[in-house]
Order: C-alpha cells, then structure tokens, then sequence
C-alpha cells in the first residue's frame, strides 16, 4: 500500500519540502512538492494525490484557502494541515473545514509516521469502500437481463434514468418478461440500494391476508395472530416495495393502499398507532390499467398516483434477436446449478427456439431450456429436447390462447387442480396460474 | 577511478572502539572494506541556538561538496543532536542512491532517557543507524519487516528490536545493487 499512495506537500520554506521529501520517499511514497497554493493548486488538476500536506500560512493563497478549493474537486484527497503555530483555534477551525487532521512543526519523527500511516490506511479504506460498493450495485443489477435488442436496451435506459428519481413507477408487460428483475434494478441501481427490496404478490392473497401483509397486524388482531408482525411497508423503510399483480387488488385495498401512498404512515391492522416509513412503490401489471380505470374497476386517484413514471417491458416475440443469446445464458444457468459442464445447443433446436413466439415469454423459454436439459443426453440441446415444440407444431392450425388454455387444464386434471404442483409443473407462479383460471374461466370438473 | 570501499569520516572526536565497531559492521554486513578519514569541519555554522541542535540537511549538502570522489560511499559520523527542520531530531539520513550519509550516536545513549549506561548497546545501535542510511545510499526505502535493518526507527525501541542485519527481500535488492555498482567500478 505505501507504495501507491501519492502524497503532495505544500510549503513555502524549501527546507521543510525537502525535508519532508526526503521523508516520504524513504517510506516508499510517491512524492511532489509545490511552493505555494496556486502551485499545488496546479498539481491538483493535473493528476489526483491520495494526501495533501500543506502548511497553513503561506503567501498568496494560505492553508486554509486551499482547502476549501481542494475540497471542490472531484475527488477530494486526505488533507492534512501543518503550522508552526500551535493555535488550538486555527486547529479547530481546520478539522471543523473537513481536514482530517492538524500538525505542528517541527513534528515527532513518530508522530509524523503515525500521521501519515494513518492517513494512507484513511485512503486504502475510502478505495476499499468505493470498490465494494461499485461491485455491490454491479452484482445485483441487472446479471439476468440478457439482451442486446433495441427494445431491451431501451428499457435499460429508462431504468437507469428511473432509479435517479423516487417517485412511483409502473411496470407493465405480459406475463413472464421480466417485470420483477427491472424492478429490482430500479432498486439496485438507486441511492435506496442498501436497504431492501420488498416484494409482494398481490395477486396470491386474498384481500384480508394482503392487508395485513402489507400492513402488519398487532398480536390478536384476528384468530391466529398469535404474534405482532411487522408489514411490508414497514420492511421497506428506506427502500423500495415492490407491488406485483397490482390490478388484482381489490377496490378497499387500493383505497388503502392511496391513503397510505399519500401520507406515507399507516397502522397495522388491530393497532392503534401511526406508523411511518419512507419507501418508494414500484408496482407491475400484466393489464391495461388505464383500460380498467375506463371501467370503473380500478381507482383513477390511485393509478395516477402510481402512475408517474412508466415501463414497458416488450414481449419476447418482440426482440426475438435476444434469444441465441438468452439460450445460451439459461444454459449456463442449469448446467451450473446441476453441476454440469456447460453443453451445447444444436442448431435446428436453436433456429426453432428462434422461430417460436413464446406466449409464456422470457419464463416459458427458461423452463424450455432447463427441462431440455434435464432429459437431454447430457451433451447437447437437442430439438428432440423440446416437446413442447412438438405441440406447438400439431396445435399450428389453433390459437395460441387455446393452446394455452388446453396445455393448462391439461396440467390441472394431471395435478387434481392442486394450484400450487401445478403452478411449479408449468413453470409459473401461483398467481399467474389463478389469472389464467379467471381469464380463461377455467372450472374443476 | 573509484575504490570498491566505503569511506567513513569522523567529524568531532570519535573513540576507536566506536569507529571500530562500525567498520566491522559495514564489512561484515555489506562485505566491503572500509576506510577511516578524520574531519576538520566546523560544525558550530550548523548549529541552531534556539534548537540547541545541528541542521542535518546542511550537514550533508556540505559533507557530499567534501566526499572524496575515489570512495563507493561516504558516511559521516557526528557526535551533536541533529535535526531536520520538520522534525525534532533525527538519528541520520542520507541521500537516496546518492553517495552521501551522516549519523549521530547523540540520542543513542541510554543516559539520555535516564537508563543505566550501556556502551556495547549503544555502539550496537550507531552501526545500526549507519548501516540503515548506507542502506538508502543503495536505493534501499523503508521496510516492513519488523527486524529488517532497513525498518524505520524513530524510537530507541525500535532500534533494539531490529537486527544488525537485511532482511531477505532487502539483501537481494542490495546485491543486486551492489553489483552494479562493483561492476561498474
């Protein structure tokens, strides 16, 4: 470490340079010398110093003064002030601007040692923080957003621009694109990274279960709350709440949930005292808000509340360049948690995933992949791998709706309607498969 | 043409038993012979009054104008307190791949911090300290190893916890550069 730290000592007497100098590079620092402020001042903006040493009185532009410029810079180094002056006030003065420390000549050969392993251990620190917080947010962005489609870049781009702001956003697109890993990072890439994410599918409970979810609930509010639980608004302190399936809140629950979004303070449910929390909503939908706003079955206080800034998240069938490349990720992605070596998918299997429209998007093609390569030779991705191709091929003179429709009901008689087995079986998750139930009015028989 | 000697100049008396010490030192340690040169400078032009000490930095600007040109390496040994004008006082320096080092047995002494006088100690530590700067004048920059005569000491402690000797990093740099050294000589 000693050897990468520079240090720039700023002092009119040439003797103390020198001297200093001297020091300096028998530790094995980088070293530089400047006479005065506007000379250091120079240096400065040529190239970055881990430490600057100045001296508090020097004509022209003092100490003091050059601190305030350096702190102007873009990256602001350890600044370190000396005097021959011991002046408790100019010392307070010094650490009260930012210095982060104070000296007094002629200094202890150990002190100044300390002083500046100290200094340099400050630097290391600060290096070692900005490093794992750059490697934090990179980890947890966007690893499994794979594509180079304009209509993909795009959506990063708004993201990007999104995690800037706090207000509100909604995410639409069908289902399985991808709508929770944008919204994670929106999180992950906003200045609410290091505090949580909270996720809730409101599509998957009812309305007094999500109540209490999102709201927390006293102990003995209702039969079986045997403990006081914290709400996911309150879990959210400080980051962000993710609300999935938001159309499917009932017309109490949103009229809740704007009250809450208004004032940013709620109470659990048998409580009776006000809780605040300071998160920012993001919301995602699979329908057409505004359509159900029209219809009177969504609040138009509440989507416009939500609906401050936007995302469209395009279908699969949309950038279907994307998906070479999102085969051979998901590839990757199972062999390694099978702990497999990676294989290799044949072309006819590649050209026919090319060609598909996958009304089950981005989820319907993983679940492709890691069934192939779960029954697979162990080799290769094989077309003979992907069966469902074989049903899509039989089923061309249909819809694609009624395909979807027969391939559900044919997994929920498989599974005696148990919504949870079958969910898993199709590769979606529960409250995906309940709205597929509503929208193709499906009933057990 | 240049010895492959190192030079070592007294300025102020100097009992044979210390300059001894210290050839013996430098030649066992760096495995060159030494030579011995009595100082006629006067040293009260470097003396500071208000600090009661002598500019180390004037010393050896002074001293590198009077080295004699046919020696590897000259080291001045004085006998006052020497600073440095940042610092309250330092034990030598020298010049970093220069030919030029200076080097005070002053704060050596154990009677200096109210301990029993200790003359073996103390002659101990000065070879130290005139191997530590001879050390610089071969490139050498502070080590890290605690018992590398090339660690910097700026406390007695420090001084007795190191060894009269480099480290191995430190001895492989140092021969590297002494080679070049004789090799050019």
């Amino acid at each position: 470490m000693a050897q990468q730290v520079s240090i720039l000592i700023v002092d009119d007497e040439e003797s103390v340079r020198d001297s200093l100098y001297n020091w300096f590079i028998d530790d094995g620092y980088d070293v530089d010398c400047a006479e005065d402020g506007k000379a250091a001042l120079n240096k400065l903006e040529s190239r970055d110093f881990d430490i600057v040493l100045a001296d508090i009185k020097m004509p022209g532009i003092d100490g003091m003064e050059l601190h305030k410029r350096v702190k102007a810079l873009s990256r602001e180094p350890v600044f370190i002030i000396m005097t021959a002056f011991a002046s408790v006030d100019t010392a307070v003065q010094a650490l009260k601007n930012g210095a982060y420390d104070y000296v007094t000549k002629p200094f202890d050969p150990d002190d100044l040692s300390h002083l500046i392993r100290n200094a340099a251990k400050q630097v290391q620190l600060e290096a070692e923080n900005l490093n794992l917080k750059e490697s934090i947010s990179s980890l947890a962005d966007v690893e499994d957003i794979i594509g180079e489609s304009e209509a993909l870049q795009k959506v990063l781009k708004d993201v990007e621009h999104i995690a800037q702001s706090s207000s509100s956003v909604i995410i639409t697109g069908e289902s399985g694109t991808g709508k929770e890993l944008i919204a994670r990072a929106i999180h992950s890439n906003s200045s609410r990274r290091y505090f949580p994410l909270i996720s809730v599918h409101c599509g998957a409970l009812t309305e007094s279960l999500l109540e209490s979810e999102l709201f927390g609930h006293e102990r003995g509010a209702f039969t079986g709350a045997s403990f006081t639980r914290k709400g996911r608004f309150e879990m959210a302190d400080g980051g962000t709440i993710f609300l999935d399936e938001i159309a499917t809140i009932s017309p109490k629950m949103q009229v809740e949930l704007l009250r809450v979004l208004e004032t940013k303070s709620f109470m659990r449910v048998g409580g009776n005292k006000e809780l605040s929390s300071d998160f920012r909503v993001i919301c995602a939908t699979n329908r057409d808000l505004k359509a159900m706003v029209q219809t009177g079955t969504f609040r138009e206080d509440l989507y416009y509340r939500l609906n401050v800034l936007n995302i469209k998240v395009p279908p699969l069938r949309e950038r279907k360049e994307d998906i070479p490349l999102l085969v051979n990720h998901f590839i990757g992605k199972y062999c390694k948690s099978m702990s497999r070596e990676k294989i290799v998918i044949e072309p006819a299997a590649m050209r026919y995933l090319a060609n598909l429209d996958f009304p089950g998007n981005v989820r319907e093609l993983e679940n492709m992949i890691e069934r192939a390569i779960v029954v697979g030779n162990g080799r290769e991705v094989r077309l003979r791998d992907l069966p469902l191709g074989k049903e899509a091929i039989n089923s061309s003179v249909e819809s694609l709706d009624e395909l979807e429709k027969k391939h559900i009901v044919k997994i929920l008689d498989k599974y005696h309607w148990n919504i949870s087995r079958s969910a898993r079986a199709l590769g979606v998750d529960r409250a995906t498969l309940y709205n597929k139930i509503r929208k193709y009015e499906l009933k057990e028989e | 043409m240049r010895t492959k000697k190192i030079l070592i100049i007294t300025c102020g008396k100097f009992e044979k038993k210390t300059t001894n010490h210290v050839r013996e030192s430098v030649t066992r340690v760096l495995g060159l012979a030494t030579d011995l040169k009595e100082c006629s400078l006067d040293v009260s032009e470097f003396y500071h009054p208000a600090r009661r000490q002598y500019n180390a930095d004037r010393l050896l600007e002074t001293m590198s104008a009077r080295a004699p040109v046919e020696y590897m390496k000259c080291m001045s040994l004085f006998r006052g307190d020497l600073f440095i004008p940042i610092l309250t006082y330092i034990f030598g320096q020298a010049q970093l791949n220069g030919r030029i080092g200076i080097a005070s047995p002053y704060r050596l002494r154990n009677e200096l911090y109210g301990l029993k006088e200790d003359n073996n100690l103390m002659l101990e530590r000065f070879s130290k300290v005139v191997l530590h700067e001879l050390g610089h004048t071969f490139g050498l920059i502070h080590c890290k190893n605690t018992l590398c005569i090339m660690r910097s000491s700026t406390y007695m402690e420090d001084l007795d916890q190191k060894n009269t000797e480099f480290c191995r990093q430190c001895s492989e740099k140092l021969q590297v550069e002494l080679d070049k050294v004789l090799h050019k000589h």
